[in-house]
């Protein structure tokens, strides 16, 4: 047997992880999570309690603002939403899901490396790029519809991003969209090698762009958020940052440090964070990868009370929380189980999403598959844009 | 390049081992697709440097491919012949670097939406050569040993919680002499079944007085060569142009000697194989240069993989501690400490992973498992003979649970 055939030697349980279609292994992951939420937290089925579209236009604020936080990295049903992973996470089983609308099968059936498939969420079409180069999706981004269709100027569209690798996310080279009309992009990490200029060997491993290629950090190229805007547009001095910084344990709480206040200081209406700590797991310390896991719980509910308490987002905003993709599965041998996402096994495509927001049914699980590029679309339909060019549909349960 | 044009010569650059098999094999490697023939070369082109049981399933798997008619073997490869490749990579010099071209090729499945073919092809490949030819059953049950907690004076959580189902759990495990109890047990086993590579002792830290029957990998006795290896990375990832795939395949080209790792100035006898091994586990591996539970779990999946060990034995040790990103932005002096706890957490997952790899090998039915909080009272055994999913609280050492378990 060579190499390539070491992946059916893993059969081991009785799931239908390593013999099924990738279908067939969705449909199971969901339906354990739907019981497992069930159990938890008493919510219900979605399919009987569909809303009417006029109720839902009641209670729909007039300037609707979104925030979009993809979940850290990867993280498998194991460690978050199966019985014995919810210890992990209790801010999403306590607080979230008795508010939220749950989708228990989201399927992403691109390139699982974080910044390509996190410009496939963005764009809604599954982009083909090489993961570790510095090169901008190709297909239009949310921002770019969003700016475009409504007209919105480039402060309304933001994204916080952890590494260097995801500076070209906030704009396509669409030839139709692209220039102008992105995003603007903070890279927290690049402000504090920036703030910190002449001291970066003594915070190497912090700074380092991404977990899975540890030692690689692409050539900037782009409009990343500049050290001098700090004071100018998040009305912080380079040595305020510094010393909040230093009262912070990872890098994801400085991404949601910096959220915060580009929240308070410019409140954009379509806001992207993405989490990254979980990505740890790749250096094979499971205590990491679950450190990380409650690291980004607590930090998204710390994200929701900002949403609730600041005005310019309190009672019109919509929150979004989901991975980008899974992790594999202890049951493939061609992986090292948490370690990696490298299979492309059903389990590390088959991941959650959840949403919560004015609007939004709270306490209902949705179960059937929901497509990763279906999101752009019902971004789409719920702001008031044509993304046109996306391979999604709307999600309707959430219009 | 095709396969199909494949010829001696252009093995000249294997080593002797490797060109003979390629070469006796040939007609039947020019009938194959280039989906697939890279990777098997990517086998192959070490096989000088393979483990008896690698050699034995490589040439056990050709000698059944060239068994096959030409109509069989378009059964046979009918899924990766499917695979629709790209012009770089028909042109990519895959006789020479065939890893490299499996990484590319990984790329382009992934870009193409292909790799769902893909992985359906490989297992449908796997499942008729492990039909034709059933894998080779172990001439002694398997025993797997992991012990794990070194250091961690108190523990309130429950261990094992993976394993205990398939199981036993004591909670009366007299410590004293423990390791020296597991050693002189697996020292036993080689004595008795003395065949090469199938002992194995890993240690996470500083390996322990062994038997030299023991096949033995240590994260300390590799601490010189991991501080050459992540100097050489970091030299590498300073110049322009370098990225992830130039890196990887230079890591692919490291050899023992690059890492400074010559057994002759320890004392021990040379032996390539198991230098190379090593330099694949800091190469390979992600993470195992950095934390040494990250190494052992890792080494332990590649000896189970690759050697088919019929024991096992691996001791997890503290890891250095991830620093938080305050303490880094204090600019504290470096001082190297270590994560306990977070230590136990990772060995007590790396043990339930050691039984997963031990349970994909041939013969698991009759397979044993132990793993031990060491200094604690508490251990659990998996063996045909233990009952599952239950606990004792009798006073045992681990000499007589081992004697129970295997």
């Amino acid at each position: 047997m060579n190499a390539l055939s070491q992946n059916r030697r893993g059969k081991l349980s009785g799931t239908p992880r390593n013999t099924s279609s990738l279908r067939e292994v969705s449909q199971f992951v969901a339906r354990t999570r739907r019981d497992f939420l069930r159990d938890a937290a008493g919510v219900a089925l979605g399919s009987t309690l569909l809303r009417s579209s006029w109720a839902r236009a009641a209670a729909l604020p007039s300037r609707k603002k979104v925030v979009i936080v993809t979940f850290g990295g990867g993280a498998r049903d194991q460690e978050t939403f199966a019985l014995e992973g919810q210890e992990n996470i209790p801010h999403l089983m306590r607080e979230f899901i008795p508010q939220a609308t749950f989708f228990t099968q989201v399927v992403n059936r691109g390139i699982l490396g974080h910044y390509v498939a996190t410009a496939s969420l963005a764009t809604g079409v599954y982009e083909t790029f090489n993961n570790f180069a510095a090169v901008a999706p190709q297909s239009p981004t949310v921002f770019e519809y969003f700016r475009k269709d409504l007209k919105r100027p480039s402060s309304d569209a933001w994204v916080v991003a952890p590494s260097n690798g995801f500076n070209r996310i906030g704009e396509s080279s669409h030839r139709s969209y692209g220039a102008g009309l992105g995003a603007r992009v903070i890279l927290p990490k690049r402000l504090l090698t920036a703030a910190t200029s002449g001291r970066r060997n003594d915070y190497q491993h912090l700074l380092r762009d991404n977990y899975e290629t540890p030692y690689f950090a692409p050539e900037l190229a782009g409009s990343e958020f500049e050290l001098q805007q700090l004071e100018m547009i998040l009305k912080l001095s380079v040595d305020d940052f510094k010393n909040h910084a230093q009262t912070l344990s990872s890098p994801d709480e400085l991404s949601l440090y910096i959220a915060r206040q580009l929240m308070r200081q410019v409140a954009p209406s379509l806001l992207w964070i993405t989490m990254h700590d979980i990505d740890i797991a790749h250096a094979g310390a499971f205590s990491l990868y679950i450190d990380g896991i409650r690291r980004t719980d607590r930090l998204c509910s710390d994200l929701w009370k900002t949403i609730q308490s600041e005005p310019e987002y309190a009672g019109k905003t919509t929150l979004f929380i989901l991975p980008d993709f899974g992790r594999d599965s202890d049951e493939d041998a061609g992986g090292n189980g948490f370690q990696h996402h490298r299979t492309g096994d059903a389990l590390s495509r088959t991941t959650w999403m959840l949403v919560a927001g004015p609007g939004i049914r709270e306490g209902v699980v949705f179960d059937r598959a929901v497509d990763s590029t279906d999101l752009v679309p019902t971004l789409g339909s719920m702001l008031g844009f044509v993304p046109s060019l996306a391979q999604g549909k709307p999600i309707n349960e959430l219009l | 390049m095709l396969p199909r044009d494949l010829k001696p010569g252009q093995f000249t650059g294997y080593p002797p081992e490797a060109r003979k098999i390629v070469t006796n094999y040939l007609a039947t490697l020019q009938q194959l697709p280039l989906s697939f023939v890279p990777s098997l070369l990517r086998e192959l082109i070490d096989y000088d440097f393979k483990f008896p049981a690698e050699r034995m399933a490589r040439e056990k798997e050709l000698a059944r491919l060239s068994s096959l008619s030409g109509e069989e073997l378009k059964t046979w490869f009918e899924g990766f012949a499917q695979i629709r490749l790209s012009p770089q990579l028909e042109e990519f010099d895959w006789i020479k670097a065939p890893a490299q071209f499996v990484e590319r090729l990984s790329a382009h499945l992934w870009s193409t939406h292909q790799l769902d073919a893909f992985r359906k092809a490989s297992n449908d490949y796997a499942d008729r050569l492990r039909s034709a030819v059933p894998p080779e059953r172990p001439s002694i049950p398997r025993l797997g040993i992991a012990v794990i907690g070194q250091g961690v004076a108190l523990y309130d959580q429950p261990l094992f919680r993976r394993l205990r189902a398939h199981g036993a759990y004591f909670s009366g495990i007299k410590p004293e002499n423990g390791m020296r109890q597991l050693l002189d047990a697996v020292a036993a086993r080689a004595k008795a079944h003395p065949d090469p590579y199938a002992h194995w002792y890993i240690d996470g830290g500083e390996e322990l007085d062994h038997a030299a029957s023991l096949t033995c990998v240590s994260y300390k006795s590799l601490e010189p060569a991991r501080a050459v290896l992540l100097h050489k990375m970091q030299s590498e990832i300073d110049r322009p142009g370098m990225g992830p795939e130039a890196l990887r395949t230079l890591l692919a080209q490291m050899r023992p000697a690059d890492l400074g790792m010559d057994r002759e100035t320890t004392g021990k006898p040379r032996d390539e194989v198991l230098e190379r091994f090593e330099v694949s586990l800091l190469t390979e591996g992600s993470g195992t240069q950095i934390f040494s539970t990250s190494f052992a779990q890792w080494a332990a999946r590649e000896a189970l993989r690759r050697a088919q060990s019929l024991t096992l034995l691996v001791r997890f040790a503290p890891r250095q501690r991830q620093k938080p990103m305050n303490e880094l932005l204090s600019w504290a002096p470096a001082r190297q400490e270590f994560d306990f706890i977070g230590s136990l957490v990772d060995a007590d997952m790396g043990a339930y992973y050691n039984w997963l790899n031990q349970q994909r090998l041939p013969g698991a039915e009759q397979s044993s498992f132990l793993v031990w909080f060491e200094g604690h009272n508490q251990a659990l055994a998996i063996g045909p003979s233990i009952p599952r999913g239950t606990e004792s609280t009798s006073p045992a050492d681990l000499e007589q649970v081992l004697a129970w378990t295997v």
